[in-house]
């Protein structure tokens, strides 16, 4: 289980993410600003919750622009993790990881780097199932201390997390507790936003809507920077206001090379790339790819321009090959 | 038809076990490529619902996902919606048949995906449950498929990710995972179920060709046989030329929804 919520819990303290809420400042201004002045916002020690799904919609501009700050002592949370990890892991940033699941995908086999933390105990891996994981965001999301669940009963997770049970005080029923989780900071990468940070996605929307509102700063890149009256002539596709946002980062490409819904699909190509080096040279080939992609360029928009105008256009037709016609 | 790999023959015999006019819980791999055969052959009004927030997959054939959450596992969907709904979905009693893999199984039909060895320091640390242990724990009836092997198929689960019947008996329903029940395990070798009172694992049917002492051998555990054994009819043509187009293609698309399925609705499931 995760100490600090649980004595926080237990101290009186758990409306600390509440009392944050109320005290932050909601000015309706331009939150426009670049990912490595946003992501200057994390500090040594926050919970990180990443937003996307493995390789899907993954805030990877925000993330390399958090790769190169070299922050320390950082807990990750994911709905599901990708390589990404990797990279946090051998940049001796990450402490801690909780999520439900972490690889590249099946064909790529098991995470060498991720194995190699974890087995070494190195880093912590908490791991709850995937709705558990949902649900913490989403009680975090809720401003309750936790949700009823009937899943993770009767498993080794729940023994391993030392998660409650909880009796229905109405039928008797035995019930998992499960406990919010109210991260310091959210990455939310979406199809387009206004400069004030009312947020649109297009397709499946993971986890991102209760991970922003459970986080206490919330930092969204968008593919696209649209008007206020663009946003406001699709009101119901607004998945963020404003004043659950604090910053907005305009990143085409931002996803690369994971995917983006109706936009481009993931480059697997490059998966390849990173996973066959990294099984070959362990540590040295994860430190490698984030001197070359991360640290190689002066911002994420160089990575995604060395990725060539032909692999990108290659991408975006895969995706549009997969949208409703 | 030339010869019939171990997946072929696992995920079209799994893929008999799907009825029509049911909702599935797919897992990535095996149990999704089952429940897609199931949909072109035996039951076209099968929903299959993913993990990523997806209801509804027609999937195009030749561009398989990977991940339960990428654009290829959507194709033709009916309805997206986000991760936590859709385990609530499962929560709140609406999918038939959860559909899972295993790394490791044993004869209470625990499932592990988290370590080999002791979680504290694993000898092998492995992905984790994704939604295997909600889909366990929530869906009417599981179904699992995987390869029968002795390394899989062990006395004890080194760590239960996703609980089946725990330690037998009532156990399950002690612990509090009063919904869901697990169906059918189906391997290259066999087709097997839980014994009803012990919950032990029993072998019911054999794939064609296998006896029960080669069953018996590649089972790390003592299994317990039924007294009538069908044997299992191999694969057709009709379902093996299914499958391979679905995995390579040609894109003879389908379309998201069966033709008759507009008169079906009106008339009611069968």
């Amino acid at each position: 289980m995760e100490q600090v919520a649980v004595l926080a819990a237990r101290a009186g303290r758990e409306p600390a993410a509440r009392a944050a809420r109320e005290a932050a400042a909601r000015p309706m201004v331009d939150k426009r600003t670049t990912a490595e002045a946003a992501t200057a916002l994390v500090r040594d020690g926050d919970h990180v919750a990443v937003g996307g799904t493995l390789y899907s919609r993954t805030p990877m501009a925000l993330v390399f622009a958090l790769l190169r700050h070299r922050r320390r002592h950082l807990t990750v949370s994911r709905p599901l993790a990708c390589y990404e990890i990797e990279l946090f892991l051998a940049t001796g940033a990450l402490d801690r990881i909780v999520t439900s699941w972490v690889g590249i995908g099946l064909p790529w086999g098991l995470a060498p780097i991720f194995r190699h933390y974890v087995e070494r105990g190195a880093a912590r891996y908490d791991e709850w199932s995937h709705l558990a994981m949902g649900l913490r965001y989403k009680a975090g999301a809720m401003g309750v201390p936790f949700l009823p669940s009937l899943t993770m009963l009767g498993s080794d997770l729940a023994r391993t997390l030392d998660l409650q049970p909880v009796d229905c005080p109405y039928t008797g029923e035995r019930l998992a507790a499960v406990p919010a989780l109210n991260p310091e900071v959210a990455l939310i990468h979406a199809h387009r936003a206004d400069m004030f940070g009312n947020v649109q996605v297009d397709g499946y929307q993971h986890m991102d809507t209760d991970i922003a509102r459970a986080a206490r700063t919330v930092i969204v890149s968008a593919e696209e920077i649209v008007s206020p009256a663009e946003i406001a002539a699709t009101p119901a596709a607004t998945m963020l206001p404003h004043f659950a946002v604090d910053a907005v980062v305009p990143a085409p490409h931002g996803a690369y090379p994971h995917e983006c819904y109706g936009l481009y699909g993931p480059d697997f190509d490059h998966f390849d790339a990173y996973v066959a080096a990294a099984k070959e040279h362990g540590l040295a080939a994860a430190l490698r790819y984030v001197e070359k992609n991360v640290d190689g360029h002066a911002d994420f928009a160089g990575f995604v321009a060395a990725a060539g105008a032909d692999r990108l256009a290659a991408l975006a037709a895969d995706a549009r090959e997969l949208m409703p016609q | 038809m030339s010869d019939v790999t171990a997946e072929e023959l696992m995920a079209i015999t799994a893929s008999r076990l799907l009825a029509d006019h049911k909702v599935v819980f797919a897992g990535v791999g095996m149990p999704l490529l089952a429940s897609a055969v199931a949909r072109r052959t035996s039951a076209p009004h099968l929903t299959i619902v993913l993990e990523g927030g997806i209801i509804g997959t027609s999937l195009l054939p030749g561009k398989l996902p990977i991940s339960t959450n990428e654009m290829r596992a959507a194709y033709g969907a009916q309805m997206l919606t986000d991760i936590t709904d859709i385990f609530l979905y499962a929560q709140r009693g609406f999918f038939d048949y959860g559909f899972l893999g295993a790394a490791q199984v044993d004869m209470y039909g625990n499932i592990n995906t988290s370590v080999i060895g002791r979680m504290e320091r694993p000898r092998v640390r492995l992905p984790g449950s994704g939604g295997a242990n909600d889909i366990i724990s929530l869906c009417k009836e599981v179904l699992i498929v995987t390869q029968h092997e002795p390394r899989r198929f062990v006395e004890r689960v080194d760590f239960i990710t996703s609980p089946g019947y725990l330690s037998g008996g009532d156990s399950r329903a002690r612990a509090g995972l009063i919904r869901g029940r697990l169906g059918a395990v189906v391997t290259d070798l066999a087709l097997l179920d839980f014994e009803p009172a012990s919950r032990r694992m029993r072998l019911r049917g054999l794939q064609a060709g296998v006896t029960v002492g080669q069953v018996r051998e590649q089972t790390g555990f003592d299994l317990l046989i039924s007294d009538d054994i069908e044997e299992l009819s191999p694969p057709s043509a009709e379902e093996l030329t299914i499958y391979r187009e679905l995995h390579e293609g040609p894109a003879a698309e389908e379309a998201p929804v069966p033709a008759e399925a507009g008169d079906q609705v009106t008339a009611g499931p069968a």
